[in-house]
C-alpha cells in the first residue's frame, strides 16, 4: 500500500519535470532543424569548394585534424578528390527539398481523404478504409524502390514515390481522429446552430487537427529524408552528379576499409537531421496542444 | 480478435492477394522502363527485339498478359526471370530461408532485449534512473534499422573489426546441406562449426533489425507493466507479503504480455520490410537483396513474384500474431 501513496505524491513533480523536458526538446529540435534549413538554403555560399570538382593528386584524405589530413578539405575528399563537406552541405538541399515537397502533398491528400473517411462514414469510409488496407499490404521500402525505379530517375520521382507510399499514414490517423473530434459537444453545438459540413470540418474540426498534423508532418519529413537516403544509396534516386547523402554512403560502403570517414560523416548528418525533426515535432506539440499544455 | 473473426480475415486474404497483385502489374507496365532493353546487345535488330518481347509475352494487351500471369501464378509457375534468366519459383526458393532465418534470429534477438530493457526499467521505475532508460529507447526508436546497419558495420566491421560484413558465410566453407535453411538445419544435424559461421555473419544484420524492434517492445511492455502493476491484484500480492521482483515475474508479466504482443506483433512486418535494405548493405543473399536488383534491372516477373512473396509474409505474420493473442488472452479465447 505504501507504494500507491508514494506514486501519487510523486506524480505532479514527475508531471512538471516532463513540460520542462518537452520544452528543452522543442529548443534543441528548433536548432537542429534550424541548422540543416540554413545550410540547405545557403550551400553555395557555405561550402568551401564546387561540390563536383574532381582532385585527384588530393583523392581519399582524411579530416584535417587527422594525420595526413589537409587543413583546405575541412572533412576530407572522397575517392575522386571531391571536398566531403562540400558534398554534405549540398546534398542537405536535395534533402530538405524533398522533405519539404514530399511531406506536405503527402499530407494534403491523407488529410483530405482521412477528413472525408472520418466525417462521411458509410460507404466512403469503407472504401477508403479498404484501400488503405490494400496499400499497407505492401513493404514501403519495396514499394518506394519500385515506384521510384519505374518512374524514372530524378527529383520528381523520389517526391512522387514518397507522397504515394506515405499518405496512409496521415490518412489513417486523421480518420481517426476526425471520428473522435465529431463525437464531442462543441461539433455537436457547430451542427446545431447549423453549420454546414464543409463549414463544420473548416471552421471547427481542422484547426483542432492542427496540433497532431504539425507532429505527423514533422515526423513524415524525417521518413522523406530517410527514404530519399535509401534511394539514393541503392542507385535510384536523382541523377549521378547530384550529390545526396544515400549515394555517398554507397560510394563510402565500397572503400569503408580504406576511407570509413566517407560513410560515417553523410550518416551523421543524417542521424542528425531526423532526430532535430523529431524532437521539433514532439516540442511543437507540447507547446501547441491546449489539453496537454494546461 | 475471436476465432471466429479470424476466419472472417482469412478469407479476405485471397481477395487483398490480387488487389496487391493488380496494382504491382499494372503499375510496372503503365509507366515507362523497358526490361529488353536492358538485356539487348547494343545492335541487335527490330526483327530480334519482337522476338524478345514475344518470348516473354511483353507483346500482349496488359489485360490479355495479366490473366495468363495469374492462371500460371495458380498453378505455381512465377514464370522465369529476364536478367537471372531462371525460374522465378526457383530463386525465391532459394533465396527465401536466408530471408526467414535473418528476420527470426532478429525477432529472437529483439524480444530478448526489449524484454530485458523493460524489466530493468520497471524495477527501476520511480527513480531517476529510469529516464536513463526511457532515454535509451527513444534513442533505439528514432533511428531505423538501415542506419543502425550502417553503424554497427562501422563500429563492429571497420573501427573494431570482430566481425565480418559481407555475405551469409564464407565462401571456401563446404556446406552439403540439403536445405536452404542453413541455420536450422546446421544447429539440428548438429554441424555447429557451421552454424557459428553463419552466426558470425548474421549477427551484425541480426542486430540492426532488432535494435528498432527491441525498442518498441521494451517501450510497450514497461508501459503495461506499469498499468498492470498498479492494478488491485499485484497491490494485494504486495500487502501479502511477496517479494516486487516475485510479483512482477510470476503476476504481473503474464497480463502485461498481452498487449505489448499485440500491438508490437504487428509491427514485426516492419522488421521484415527491413530486410530488403539491411540485407542490400551486409550483401546478405536474401530475397531482399535480390528484390533490389531485380527493380533495378526492371525485371518485372522476378518482382511481381518478389512483392507477392513480401505481401503473402506480412498477411501471414499479422494472421500468426492475431491468433497468439487470441490464445493468451482467456477473454478472447472463451469469448
Amino acid at each position: 500500500m505504501a507504494d500507491i501513496a508514494l506514486i501519487s505524491v510523486a506524480a505532479p513533480p514527475r508531471l512538471r519535470a516532463g513540460l520542462k523536458r518537452g520544452g528543452l526538446r522543442l529548443w534543441i529540435g528548433a536548432a537542429l532543424v534550424a541548422l540543416l534549413v540554413l545550410s540547405a538554403l545557403f550551400a553555395p555560399v557555405l561550402a568551401p569548394h564546387d561540390p563536383l570538382a574532381q582532385d585527384l593528386m588530393s583523392a581519399q584524405l582524411p579530416p584535417a585534424w587527422m594525420t595526413g589530413g589537409d587543413p583546405a578539405y575541412l572533412l576530407g575528399t572522397d575517392s575522386l578528390g571531391r571536398c566531403v563537406l562540400s558534398r554534405l552541405i549540398n546534398s542537405a538541399r536535395t534533402a530538405v527539398m524533398v522533405a519539404l515537397i514530399a511531406a506536405t502533398l503527402a499530407a494534403a491528400i491523407g488529410v483530405a481523404l482521412g477528413l472525408f473517411a472520418g466525417s462521411f462514414g458509410g460507404w466512403v469510409d469503407q472504401s477508403i478504409s479498404r484501400l488503405i488496407d490494400v496499400w499497407m499490404a505492401f513493404p514501403p521500402v519495396l514499394l518506394s524502390i519500385v515506384l521510384a525505379a519505374v518512374i524514372g530517375a530524378g527529383l520528381t520521382s523520389v517526391i512522387a514515390a514518397i507522397v504515394v507510399v506515405d499518405w496512409t499514414r496521415f490518412a489513417r490517423v486523421i480518420r481517426a481522429e476526425t471520428m473522435v473530434q465529431l463525437t464531442r459537444d462543441y461539433a455537436a453545438a457547430a451542427q446545431v446552430i447549423g453549420l454546414s459540413r464543409a463549414r463544420l470540418l473548416r471552421l471547427e474540426i481542422l484547426p483542432n487537427l492542427v496540433p497532431l498534423l504539425v507532429t505527423l508532418l514533422a515526423v513524415e519529413m524525417g521518413i522523406a529524408i530517410l527514404v530519399e537516403v535509401i534511394l539514393s544509396f541503392v542507385g535510384i534516386s536523382v541523377a549521378g552528379d547530384t550529390p545526396t547523402w544515400g549515394s555517398m554512403i554507397a560510394e563510402g560502403r565500397q572503400i569503408v576499409y580504406q576511407a570509413p570517414w566517407i560513410m560515417a560523416l553523410p550518416i551523421v548528418c543524417i542521424i542528425t537531421s531526423v532526430i532535430g525533426l523529431n524532437l521539433f515535432g514532439d516540442g511543437l506539440r507540447l507547446a501547441l496542444d491546449p489539453v496537454q499544455r494546461s | 480478435m475471436r476465432w471466429g473473426e479470424l476466419i472472417k480475415r482469412l478469407v479476405l486474404v485471397p481477395p487483398t492477394l490480387l488487389g496487391v497483385a493488380v496494382i504491382v502489374f499494372v503499375l510496372l507496365r503503365v509507366v515507362p522502363g523497358d526490361p529488353i532493353a536492358m538485356m539487348i546487345p547494343p545492335g541487335a535488330s527490330e526483327a530480334d527485339i519482337g522476338r524478345l518481347r514475344a518470348l516473354y509475352g511483353l507483346d500482349q494487351p496488359i489485360l490479355q498478359q495479366f490473366v495468363t500471369w495469374l492462371g500460371q501464378v495458380a498453378s505455381g509457375d512465377f514464370g522465369r526471370s529476364i536478367s537471372v534468366r531462371q525460374s522465378v519459383l526457383e530463386l525465391l526458393l532459394a533465396r527465401l530461408p536466408a530471408t526467414i532465418e535473418l528476420a527470426l534470429l532478429a525477432t529472437m534477438v529483439a524480444v530478448l532485449l526489449g524484454v530485458l530493457a523493460a524489466l530493468v526499467g520497471i524495477l527501476l521505475r520511480g527513480r531517476r534512473a529510469e529516464w536513463v532508460v526511457d532515454g535509451g529507447i527513444a534513442m533505439l526508436l528514432a533511428i531505423p534499422d538501415f542506419l543502425w546497419a550502417l553503424i554497427l558495420l562501422l563500429l563492429f566491421g571497420v573501427l573494431v573489426p570482430l566481425l565480418p560484413i559481407s555475405g551469409r558465410i564464407d565462401p571456401q566453407i563446404d556446406l552439403s546441406l540439403r536445405s536452404n535453411f542453413y541455420l536450422i538445419e546446421s544447429v539440428l544435424t548438429g554441424r555447429f562449426d557451421i552454424a557459428f559461421a553463419l552466426l558470425h555473419h548474421m549477427i551484425l544484420p541480426a542486430l540492426a533489425l532488432a535494435l528498432p524492434f527491441a525498442a518498441l517492445v521494451a517501450r510497450l511492455l514497461k508501459a503495461s507493466l506499469a498499468e498492470a502493476e498498479d492494478q488491485d491484484y499485484a497491490q494485494i500480492a504486495r500487502a501479502r507479503g511477496y517479494s516486487r521482483p516475485n510479483i512482477l515475474l510470476h503476476e504481473v508479466f503474464p497480463n502485461a504480455l498481452i498487449p505489448t504482443v499485440s500491438l508490437g506483433g504487428v509491427q514485426v512486418t516492419l522488421l521484415l520490410g527491413g530486410t530488403v535494405l539491411v540485407e542490400r548493405i551486409f550483401s546478405y543473399e536474401g530475397i531482399g537483396n535480390m528484390a533490389i536488383d531485380a527493380v533495378i534491372n526492371r525485371d518485372f516477373p522476378l518482382i511481381q513474384g518478389l512483392v507477392l512473396t513480401f505481401a503473402v509474409l506480412f498477411i501471414v505474420l499479422n494472421l500468426v500474431v492475431d491468433a497468439v493473442v487470441t490464445m493468451l488472452d482467456p477473454r478472447l479465447r472463451h469469448g
